[in-house]
């Protein structure tokens, strides 16, 4: 057995899983301090399967917590950003395309030291100690204790930003350095960008993994706890505190990951609607779709693979106005249960059209009933109409052929739609269909990755592809991954010398499912 | 005469990066440049060819190198500033202007930060109305206007200046220094006299590369396809559609080639599409037919968004339509072809206009 957990900036969805079926889930709102959440949904999980708590083998948590802070710009601490790259670079200062109030947000710790490599691996400038020292000493001065650090070419050769990074330990044994040759890839500025985005994320990393590492130990749980990144794959609860930019858009991820599960579907669009947006997304062979163009979070410009996802201002707490008719982006979120009519609130919201349309049957509080029942029946069938036609319209964009394609419905707001919609050849809306994130979650697979210079001298381009795949696949094995399930999702090799001594860069990531899971299954 | 700020370079960047036809370097840096420079020394005045006396010295500014190391190795910024002083230093009289070498990607913007930063107006005109990959496939070479002298400049503080009997020499040393000096150098080349320049240049092209990057914005704002946007600015044609599949690249002599495969969709459905590439894309061919071939501009453009993508920035899966763009007109002459047609690049085809091409296909 494995849980699934979703920790959205509304509410955390929870499943508990044996196998392919879903035995137990909740819905219930995400707490300020995110642990108290996570404890009811697991309490309520396990009141539901008692056995579960011996045996769960895997608790997997997919949370938005981090790219929230970051377009919140909240909770982010000052952060010192060391670019080692002089004499080279120096037009461009490292967060020169950075939205103003992140940027205050970070405070101006920025730092340009000598240091890096050429494209060839040659050393573009010698770093000098004392510089480093000097600019070691100013972190200290501003008290500052998280740190990012990127050199040119550190995907090509990472000594300069170990060496800086050493030479700061110095005197900081304690700060949280970020190094960017482990967070992103060639292009210094979108791999800068994600390592200061890393690094001003490190306390409420720690303090937020802590939370969910408690929770398990609250409720008894002695089983592992793994965090979801952006490509649906997991990560050690240890790996994510060090590294929460890559959760950064699992959410996404994860529900239409869910979603293909739930549904049987691999090729299909995935409309998953929440109580605020409805994100629409495409499934290729089970699998996001991806952002061919680079990807902003919270304005920042970042080179992170990131699922293609569009987002409207349509869920089930949006407020419906009339005269002139208009339906969000304003949205009640998670007051729902107090705002809507249906519940004796005060505020029309799409919710209310669905039930007055008949889509479903909750029970009413205080009158909701008779608030309902008072609506214009004009209004109603003109809001029904306009919900699905957002809905279309936002699914047409997001497809890439005229074809009638079959669309998966997610989410807790997915009540309300119910109607056949145009340019679609069939509506799924699967069981579990409010729980498709945490589901998502819940199935992540386990990777391994190979990321290494290869001479090409005595081996061939092929030679050395193979031999890679065959490293990433034993990597992704000895991560956990079941064998025979692990396969080779992503290539990518780029040359890096002038002939006649040729050199390529080869990264290759291997994904498989947790072994523990199909385990759980033939038991 | 009109003056240009940070506020523009969005959409001249944008145009810029459709006309880089997949190369001419990541135009974000470009644009990024030339925005950080507009900022601290003000605007720059943008000045159409005509305004130009016969006697100004004309001196085009550029970056050289591998569009992979320009996005990660960032100028100094001081580098093209010594290449002008170099240059200024060695003909004894000071530049009146500067220009583009090129209108697509990365170098439409590179001279902006030199018009800024010395005061320079720029002139309204490139040496391609494109992206080419070599420094003598510009139209100043159909007149044989010299390339050099010709300086060179990196981040280190190096200067070269290089006098070569002809342009294609100054390409093979220049290619080898910018090699040595990490891949990426800022360059002042081509001194031209007003007189020179109204012959052998393309005019307009930086308005252009505007107008082209506001067809886009707009039609993202109005709903409508931001492909048909580009095609009415620019008088180009649909070649195909589909999703990428396998890519292949290798760098070669301080160049990216290779290939990328095409899966038609919609009206292209189970056909194919190749497209090979030396920084830009050189032929666009199917099973059947070459759709378009240097020096006529073949542009890649996200299907959705109308984003143009770059060589290096391909990626399997993307959902792409190829666009052609007619060239300049002296491309098309027998010394233009010489310089940038099919058989320049190594194909064994005889260069056919893109009109007629798709003239051809339609019959």
């Amino acid at each position: 057995m494995r849980v699934g957990i979703d920790v959205g900036g509304t509410n955390t969805d929870a499943v508990l899983m044996q196998g392919n079926s879903v035995l137990a889930k909740i819905k219930t709102p995400t707490t300020p301090d995110v642990f108290s959440g996570i404890v009811t949904a697991l309490r309520f999980l396990i009141e539901r399967e008692p056995s579960a708590l011996e045996r769960i083998s895997a608790v997997m948590i997919g949370t938005t917590h981090f790219t929230n802070a970051i377009v919140e710009r909240r909770r982010l601490q000052p952060t010192a950003v060391v670019r080692v790259g002089l004499p080279a670079t120096a037009a461009l200062p490292p967060m020169v395309d950075w939205p103003e109030d992140l940027c205050a947000a970070l405070g101006d710790h920025r730092f340009l030291v000598h240091g890096g490599h050429e494209f060839d691996g040659r050393e573009l400038s010698p770093i000098d100690p004392e510089e480093i020292r000097g600019v070691a000493r100013e972190i200290v001065r501003r008290e500052l204790r998280a740190v990012a650090i990127t050199a040119v070419f550190s995907p090509v050769n990472n000594a300069a930003e170990q060496q800086v990074a050493e030479l700061i330990r110095e005197l900081l044994p304690d700060v949280a350095i970020s190094l960017s040759h482990e967070i992103g890839r060639v292009s210094l500025l979108e791999r800068e960008n994600a390592a200061i985005l890393n690094a001003c994320l490190q306390e409420l990393a720690a303090k937020t993994v802590s939370a969910f590492q408690q929770s398990l130990v609250e409720v008894g749980i002695a089983a592992p706890l793994y965090i979801t990144q952006n490509d649906g794959t997991l990560m050690s609860a240890e790996y994510a505190a060090r590294y929460p930019v890559l959760t950064f858009s699992s959410g996404p991820t994860n529900s239409m990951r869910g979603a293909a599960f739930l549904s049987g579907l691999k090729d299909a669009m995935v409309v998953d609607i929440g109580g605020t947006t409805t994100d629409v997304g495409a499934l290729i062979q089970g699998f996001p779709r991806e952002a061919s163009v680079a990807v902003r979070v919270g304005g920042v410009r970042t080179n992170f693979r990131m699922p293609d996802v569009l987002s409207i201002g349509l869920g089930g707490g949006s407020i419906v106005k009339s005269q002139p008719l208009t339906i969000g982006p304003q949205s009640v979120g998670y007051e729902l249960h107090q705002k809507a009519l249906l519940f004796g609130g005060d505020v029309l919201t799409t919710t209310d059209i669905a039930s007055a349309a008949g889509y479903f049957d909750l029970r009413a509080r205080k009158g909701g009933r008779a608030k309902l029942a008072a609506l214009d029946p004009a209004l109603v069938a003109a809001a029904v109409d306009q919900i699905h036609a957002l809905t279309e319209d936002a699914i047409d964009r997001m497809k890439l052929v005229a074809d009638d394609l079959p669309v998966i419905l997610v989410g807790g707001g997915s009540i309300l739609i119910d109607r056949p919609l145009k340019g679609v050849s069939e509506t799924i809306k699967p069981e579990h269909f409010e729980a498709a994130n945490a589901v998502g979650a819940a199935i992540g697979q386990i990777s391994g990755e190979v990321d290494r210079i290869f001479s090409l001298d005595e081996l061939s381009r092929d030679a050395a592809l193979e031999q890679a795949k065959d490293e990433a696949r034993a990597k992704a094995i000895a991560a956990g991954a079941l064998a025979e399930t692990v396969a080779i999702v992503d290539i990518e090799d780029v040359p890096l010398a002038y002939l006649p001594s040729s050199a390529t860069r080869i990264r290759v990531k291997a994904v498989g499912d947790l072994a523990i899971i199909r385990e759980g299954v033939s038991s | 005469m009109r003056l240009i700020t940070a506020d523009d370079m969005e959409e001249i960047a944008l145009g810029a990066a459709v006309l880089g036809t997949g190369g001419g370097g990541d135009p974000y840096i470009g644009k990024l440049l030339a925005i950080e420079a507009l900022r601290r020394h003000g605007p720059v005045q943008l000045l159409d060819i005509d305004a130009l006396d016969d006697d100004d010295l004309i001196v085009p500014a550029a970056m050289m190198g591998a569009p992979t190391v320009m996005i990660e190795k960032i100028p100094q910024g001081d580098e093209i500033i010594r290449a002008f002083r170099e240059m200024e230093s060695y003909l004894g009289r000071s530049i009146t202007a500067t220009m583009s070498i090129e209108a697509g990607g990365l170098n439409s913007t590179t001279p902006f930060s030199v018009a800024a930063a010395l005061g320079l107006p720029l002139i309204d005109a490139d040496g391609m109305g494109r992206a080419f990959p070599e420094i003598q496939m510009v139209t100043m070479s159909i007149d044989d206007i010299s390339a050099t002298p010709f300086t060179l400049a990196d981040d280190k503080g190096n200067t070269l200046l290089i006098n070569t009997v002809d342009n294609l020499w100054t390409e093979r040393f220049a290619r080898t220094a910018v090699i040595e000096m990490g891949c990426s150098a800022m360059l002042a080349c081509f001194p031209m006299t007003g007189r020179q320049l109204k012959q052998a240049a393309v005019p307009g092209t930086i308005s252009l590369c505007q107008r082209i990057g506001r067809a886009i914005r707009q039609a993202h704002n109005d709903g409508q396809s931001p492909i048909e946007a580009v095609l009415e600015v620019t008088g180009g044609y649909r070649l195909f559609g589909g999703k990428i599949g396998d890519i292949q690249r290798r760098t070669v002599r301080g160049f990216t080639r290779g290939q990328a495969v095409i899966a038609g969709s919609g009206r292209w459905t189970n056909q194919q599409c190749t497209l090979q590439f030396q920084n830009e894309f050189l032929v666009a061919q199917t099973e059947r037919a070459v759709l378009a071939s240097v020096p006529d501009l073949i542009t890649i453009l996200d299907a959705e968004t109308g984003e143009p993508i770059t060589t290096e920035s391909l990626r399997y899966g993307f959902r792409v339509e190829v666009l052609g763009i007619p060239c300049n007109e002296r491309w098309r002459t027998p010394k233009g072809l010489s310089l940038v047609g099919p058989q320049y690049f190594g194909y064994d085809f005889p260069y056919v206009p893109l009109e007629e091409r798709v003239q051809q296909r339609e019959q």
